[in-house]
């Protein structure tokens, strides 16, 4: 956490997320995000309490089956004595915090770009099809593709920063558009900018070019 | 600290003895009461009943190889269950994972403050009494969010609870955590 992050999420993203409605493409950017920013992993945390209270006021009366808790202390001795469950080890150094290692399969360096041209390049990431989640790179002072949404888009800086009229959006900002907003993302001076970004609609382009593109490039 | 247990410590002693003893009462303990709502968010979620079972005995099973990774500091037992609950549930029912940020670093040479986690527990008790305060369409609205009834775009997180305490206690926890870890 070397510069401050400024724009956060949203409470209703992270509400969604604790209460586990957020497709799996959404979630990829908020866990991301959080793991970087303690105030979103706190605000994260009170949604969660709120999903522990919901528990504990269960019906308490549904029964449980007639060996249950013999079954489940069998699951438990059936388990070698070694295999307690450890948290993985925080990401050192690099790029990429660990949720996103995770789906990527390393750091930046490991990332399976696709040319988009102009040097901007992507890799979609594998996910459940509700949403989509990409890495996307885009060369300082290049424009992203003009486009509107159809849908909700996350954007998450890990590297560089990009400007729009949102305002700068530095390593850990997460930019959260909806349908209305229509936008034109530049790159900084600086680092390339790596963001990852999720979608849960197809991306509409209004230049030529890129809608042209846009069936062989699978946006 | 007797005198100032809680509902909620008491559940925090039973996850401590499993990770220091193995303590097989504690775990009995914690099983009866939570495993039967478990089972019941679960059904709610739209499991049937096999599954429901099946899925909360995996459930309380993870609870015993996690209890090292708990951390009352920043969450009551219900809230710790609640999250591998619905972890389980994304991945039974809907065949997706449930990405989680990267933890903090903590482990044996962390040992919780006991003020601290007394106070997070009596304020997760806070949480519950206001959530049953609630008025009833209010209510059963959070609800349906936590059983996975609504999509992304039907949340909106004014719950009419008070978050702020609670926040900024974790907040102030995971400050001390970060400054134990430089
Ligand atoms: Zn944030």
């Amino acid at each position: 956490m070397t510069t401050p992050i400024t724009h956060h999420l949203t409470d209703d993203i992270l509400m969604a997320h604790a209460s586990g409605s957020l497709p799996e493409a959404f979630g990829l950017v908020v866990a991301t995000h959080v793991s970087l920013c303690d105030e979103c992993r706190a605000r994260l945390a009170g949604y969660e309490a709120v999903g522990g209270a919901v528990l504990e006021d269960s019906d308490p009366s549904v029964a449980m089956a007639e060996d249950s808790l013999a079954a489940t202390l069998r699951l438990i001795a059936a388990m070698p004595e070694d295999d307690r469950i450890d948290a993985p080890a925080p990401a050192e150094g690099g790029v990429f915090p660990m949720p996103l290692r995770d789906y990527v399969g390393g750091d930046a360096d490991a990332v399976q770009w696709r040319a988009l041209g102009g040097g901007v390049r992507q890799a979609v990431l594998p996910t459940a099809r509700d949403a989509t989640v990409r890495l996307l790179y885009i060369p300082a002072g290049m424009a992203m593709p003009d486009h509107g949404h159809g849908g909700m888009e996350l954007t998450l800086v890990l590297q560089g920063a990009f400007e729009d009229a949102g305002g700068r959006y530095g390593r850990g900002d997460v930019e959260v558009a909806g349908e209305d907003l229509d936008h034109t993302p530049v790159a900084a001076p600086g680092p390339d900018c790596i963001c990852l970004a999720a979608t849960d609609a197809p991306l509409k382009f209004h230049g030529l070019l890129p809608r042209l593109a846009q069936p062989f490039i699978g946006i | 600290m007797s005198e100032r247990q809680t509902a909620d410590t008491r559940w925090v002693t039973c996850v401590t003895r499993i990770r220091d003893e193995r303590d097989q009462t504690a775990f009995a303990r914690l099983f009866a009461h939570f495993a039967p709502r478990v089972k019941a968010f679960l059904m709610k979620s739209g499991a049937d009943a096999a599954l429901a079972e099946e899925c909360a005995q995996e459930v309380m099973a993870t609870v015993w190889r996690k209890a090292h990774l708990f951390d009352p500091e920043r969450a009551s037992v219900a809230t710790w269950i609640f999250t591998i609950a619905r972890n389980r549930r994304i991945d039974a029912l809907r065949k997706q994972r449930h990405p989680e940020p990267e933890d903090l670093p903590w482990g044996p040479e962390h040992e919780p403050d006991q003020t601290e986690t007394l106070a997070l527990q009596q304020e997760s008790e806070q949480l519950g009494r206001a959530l049953q305060a609630l008025p009833e369409a209010q209510r059963v609205l959070i609800e349906r969010a936590y059983f996975g009834e609504l999509s992304h775009r039907e949340i909106a997180a004014e719950t009419g609870l008070p978050l702020g305490t609670i926040k900024s206690r974790i907040r102030l926890a995971l400050d001390r955590l970060r400054q134990e870890m430089t």
